[in-house]
């Protein structure tokens, strides 16, 4: 770790404040992507603005329509949270598989889509359950929000504050982990919402993504069937050395089946 | 005998190792210590043009920058391989010595290139970065094609073709007759992934000089002490060895990789002399994959001869072993000495060949992991008679136990010059068979294809040489050093005991054991027990621990001291009782006379050995206190049946791991919690490297590109299925306690047992070629090769 300038701020307008006024700061929510990479000097700057004592950025909020969960509210929260199981029980699950107990216990829901990384668990959720990302300046909807290989559409200083999902009708999230890392080779996320359905990818490309020729499909004919003859062109995924894209397409479809078959189970 | 031999109890020193009192080296400190910090090569291969450390040098907090040139002025030699193995034409092999830091050439991505020694990590950490090499790359060779091809670059440059050695073992003739009249013969070609050995402790150091006496001292996360004294001052830092105290207090987990001589060790000794103050080395996790020594990495190409009936009539092995870049200290020793000399397992094969090709490449130095040589020896054998099997048609439970060794064959020479001493196989695979309940597989079988997998059942039959003995055998074979183990068993004047043991526990549990043997015999609690070990300050001269030698080598020096007290406790009770020694007896702890109430507690006799008042001192000496240097006359051959069942999901090509069973023969078992612990632990990291674990590097390049947990898959719980573990108990007529040692078995019987598991599921389906860690996507891989195939033959 090279060196670094460490605030703590008390309020979300003193953590505000320090990032607008510190060009090569970094927020620091759970710390479990980006400690790990300042450990290995791969990342290095200037100063961290902790959040953990800022206020009212944790918690979870549920409506018959919305699932507002704080920035800050880790991952063994909200799998664990009642409501969300009742409401959503697919994005608890989602929650409960990311990472490992360490990491579900440091790590938040802000800093996983602030992070954006191509194998995340929560991004696939923001997109299936057409989610809002508030931060401190504006509202940004799921599908404007993930832009890029760790990147999104966050300006520098922006603070995610809260995620509101939509509550569905019906969800289903199927994971298939990388047994090193626990990341996902692949997740697929499927919300439906009356006629309508989402269904979002992710672990297989440089961000989330959804999938709209399956969602078509789905829509249409709400079945297993539907997907038989959807693929998608494997030249677009990524390949590494626990998986080609040929396999990634492939699991893409089986995981979207089981996800369907779930649903109709 | 009180009894304590044979019950689980709990570990004495789990305690401070749940509680973080745990004294491991990284907990110890000295007042004004320095911190060390590696810069290590990033290129897999080049010439050192220079090594600029003027910036390093003048920057915050750092005191010393060092190179190879400043070792090499400081009279720092490099290490030498333990072992020495011929050609087969009689030569011996190329040393390819380890240097401490690089001198002249890069060899391989981790390789220590230069040292910075600095008043705190961070400050070490930072000027590390300004150290400039300057390098010529070289291409690099990182597999077997690579460094044995035409014209390939040359690791080192008097070391033709990248050959460190050409060694057989056998009868090449024998074998040829046998194969040109064979009714059958079944062929595989074998890779064995390569592995990081990944202990939970990483390696540490912190050494310190005394200036004064001229004395090292070392604090050292190793597994053998008096070993690394040895090399130390024999081959790399010349001095008696009473200068130098190396002390391994906690030790963290060891799997082999703390068995070496390491360059941080050297460097940090250099260091503490020259600079005048302790230096301590930390290795972090990720220095971790790029320099412990890695472990297996072998092809091969094996042949078994059969006659009709499906006798097996002999056995040719061809393996290319690749050492890593230059020659760890057992290295040389493992495809050998430990790997071909098992490869004929627990059958009867009467003519076997084999030819071992040590390769040298661009890559981290392999050597012993957990097994050592056994586990690729057993998938070798049992991969084969699993392939016979379904060539002939038979049972695979029939084929092997038509060529077991039979029972009246014991001792039983092996074609291979080994001597196994006692076994049951098939009294193993009865106990597997019942407890696996494989009555039941055929209806699992069925389930399984009803939910749209398919299963497979793996059932496999290992031995192995185990308890590295006897020195006679390990000198035979071209080590440096012998294969006894020591123990003093020290009476304290109230009669608490102190044990010290060139045994060496990093998780084996031996605080308890050794107690619960001692305690058998004296009669006294285990909690009188105290067990001392991983100090040569303290202890006479042991060899470690290593090849599942504690137990039957150290425990049997620890019987064999306890023995020896009794004897003198007599003679103490014989004077004390004015009576003559036939007279004493010693039960449950106590000297008597006959049924009579002359009767003395073991304590009493131990407060006399040290108050001697009027002892006949012409005859008897004070002192309660016995060492006992065993050498056991043999290996020890543990054996067992695996029986593993596993589920494939066709979509996915994941492989479930839904019943494991294991029926071990480990003679004499001390305490059966920890044995059974010992299996589990050697369990997860064989099924680790068949279904997870696999150390990549880029061919062309010779970059490693599995470097940290992200990408190298470690074994978790929730990917093991509760172990079923049993055992019988053909006791070993190889030591005083008839123990044949546990630590490795799992590990040796697990690879192919899932491999052979997964192999039966996929044959259906077309697929016969797979290669550890058999992943998901290979899985899936494979199978969508078969389809293909398939389809096209249907063309």
């Amino acid at each position: 770790m090279y060196k670094f300038d460490y605030h703590a701020p008390a309020s979300r307008q003193a953590a505000i404040t320090l990032a607008r006024d510190n060009d090569e700061s970094q927020f620091l929510a759970g710390g479990m992507t980006l400690l790990p990479v300042m450990k290995l000097r791969l990342a290095s700057p200037d100063s961290l603005i902790s959040l953990a004592g800022v206020p009212d950025l944790e918690g979870v909020e549920v409506s018959p329509s919305t699932i507002s969960i704080g920035a800050m509210t880790r991952h063994a929260d909200v799998a664990a949270d009642p409501a969300i199981r009742e409401h959503c029980s697919a994005l608890s699950a989602l929650a409960g598989l990311i990472g490992d107990p360490q990491v579900r216990n440091r790590g938040t829901l802000g800093g996983s889509l602030a992070t954006n990384h191509p194998a995340a668990d929560y991004p696939a959720a923001v997109l299936a359950l057409d989610a809002l990302i508030t931060t401190d300046r504006r509202v940004l909807k799921a599908d404007e929000f993930f832009k890029g290989l760790f990147e999104t559409a966050l300006e520098a200083g922006e603070l995610i504050t809260e995620v509101a999902f939509k509550v569905p009708d019906a969800a289903a999230y199927e994971k298939f982990p990388d047994p090193a890392s626990r990341y996902a080779i692949v997740g697929v996320f499927v919300a439906r919402f009356g006629s309508d359905v989402r269904l979002a990818v992710t672990g297989a490309g440089d961000h989330a993504f959804r999938y709209a020729v399956a969602e078509g499909a789905l829509a249409a004919d709400f079945s297993v069937e539907a997907l038989n003859d959807v693929s998608l062109d494997s030249a677009e995924l990524l390949e590494d050395l626990h998986a080609n894209s040929d396999y990634r397409a492939h699991l893409i479809n089986v995981l979207a089946r089981n996800a369907v078959k779930r649903l109709l189970g | 005998m009180s009894g304590a031999i044979g019950k689980a109890l709990l570990r004495k020193e789990d305690r401070r190792f749940i509680t973080g009192t745990g004294q491991y080296t990284a907990d110890v400190n000295y007042t004004g210590q320095l911190h060390l910090y590696i810069v290590r090569a990033t290129a897999a291969h080049a010439r050192i043009r220079g090594i600029d450390t003027a910036a390093a040098a003048a920057a915050e907090g750092v005191v010393a920058v060092y190179s190879a040139a400043d070792l090499d002025t400081g009279g720092i030699k490099d290490m030498q391989p333990a072992w020495m193995i011929y050609n087969t034409d009689g030569s011996p092999m190329h040393a390819a010595p380890r240097e401490a830091l690089a001198r002249g050439k890069i060899r391989y991505v981790g390789q220590p290139v230069a040292a910075v020694v600095a008043d705190s990590l961070v400050h070490a950490i930072d000027a590390a970065e300004l150290v400039e090499v300057d390098l010529d790359e070289l291409p690099a060779v990182a597999d077997f094609a690579g460094a044995l091809a035409d014209g390939a670059p040359l690791v080192w440059d008097d070391m033709p073709n990248n050959r460190c050695f050409d060694w057989a073992i056998g009868d090449s003739d024998a074998v040829d007759a046998a194969f040109a009249d064979a009714a059958h013969v079944v062929s595989s070609e074998i890779v064995q992934n390569r592995i990081v050995p990944n202990a939970l402790e990483p390696r540490a150091v912190i050494a310190k000089h005394d200036a004064a006496l001229d004395e090292y001292t070392l604090h050292v996360s190793h597994q053998n002490p008096h070993l690394l004294r040895t090399w130390t001052c024999a081959h790399t830092l010349p001095m008696n060895e009473s200068k130098l105290r190396i002390i391994s207090a906690d030790v963290g987990g060891g799997f082999g990789s703390k068995i070496y001589q390491y360059g941080e060790d050297l460097v940090a000794l250099y260091a503490a002399k020259t600079l005048a103050a302790p230096v301590k080395w930390v290795c972090e996790r990720s220095e971790a994959f790029l320099s412990d020594a890695h472990a297996r990495d072998h092809k091969t190409y094996a042949e078994l001869a059969l006659d009709q009936s499906g006798k097996f009539l002999a056995l040719r092995v061809k393996t290319d072993a690749n050492l890593g870049a230059a020659l760890s200290n057992y290295g040389a020793a493992i495809p050998t000495v430990f790997y071909a000399t098992m490869l004929g397992g627990v059958y009867h094969i009467p003519a076997i060949a084999v030819q071992i090709t040590g390769v040298i490449t661009n890559t981290v130095p392999t050597d012993a992991y957990r097994g050592a040589g056994r586990p690729e020896a057993s998938y070798v054998i049992e991969r084969l008679v699993d392939l016979a099997a379904r060539k002939l048609d038979m049972d695979r439970i029939a084929i092997r136990r038509t060529n077991f060794i039979p029972m009246n064959a014991f001792p039983y020479e092996s074609p291979l010059g080994l001597v196994y001493d006692a076994a049951e196989y098939d009294a193993c695979v009865d106990l597997a068979v019942e407890k696996a309940d494989l009555a039941g597989y055929a209806a699992r079988k069925t389930q399984s294809k009803a939910q749209g997998k398919v299963r497979g059942l793996g059932l496999i039959v290992y031995t192995e040489q185990a308890g590295a003995a006897p020195s006679q055998a390990a000198i035979a074979f071209g080590a440096d050093h012998a294969w006894f183990e020591v123990a003093t068993v020290r009476v304290n004047p109230d009669g608490s005991v102190t044990v010290l043991t060139g045994a060496h526990s990093h998780g084996q549990g031996h605080e308890t054991t050794f107690a619960q043997v001692l305690s058998d015999q004296l009669g006294i609690s285990i909690d009188d027990i105290e067990i001392v070990h991983g100090d040569t300050g303290k202890l006479p001269f042991g060899i470690g621990t290593m090849a599942s030698r504690s137990m039957s080598a150290g425990g049997s020096a620890v019987l064999l001291s306890g023995r020896k007290i009794i004897e003198k406790g007599k003679k103490i009770a014989a004077h004390m009782l004015e009576a003559t020694l036939e007279e004493i007896d010693f039960i449950d702890g106590f000297f008597k006379v006959g049924d009579s109430d002359r009767i003395l507690a073991f304590q009493d006799v131990a407060r006399e050995a040290y108050r001697p008042a009027n002892y006949p001192l012409d005859k008897l000496e004070p002192g309660l206190e016995e060492t006992t240097f065993y050498d056991p006359p043999n290996f020890t051959f543990p054996a067992g049946c695996h029986v593993c069942e596993i589920e494939i999901d066709l979509e996915t090509g994941a492989t479930l791991l839904d019943r494991y069973t294991v029926c071990d023969d480990f003679g004499v078992v001390i305490n059966p919690m920890v044995v059974h612990g010992q299996v589990h632990g050697g369990l997860a990291q064989g099924i680790g490297q068949a279904l997870l674990e696999n150390a990549v590097y880029d061919p062309e390049t010779g970059q490693p590109l599995t470097t940290s947990f992200l990408n190298y898959a470690m074994p978790r719980a929730g990917d093991l299925p509760n172990f079923v573990v049993d055992e019988i108990d053909t006791i070993s007529p190889s030591n005083p306690l008839g123990a044949k040692g546990c630590g490795e078995a799992g590990t040796i019987g697990a690879p192919i047992a899932v491999m052979n598991a997964i192999f039966d599921a996929l044959h259906p389906l077309g697929v016969d070629d797979l290669k550890m860690p058999a992943t998901a996507f290979k899985i899936w891989s494979a199978l969508e090769q078969a389809k293909h195939v398939g389809e096209q033959n249907n063309v």
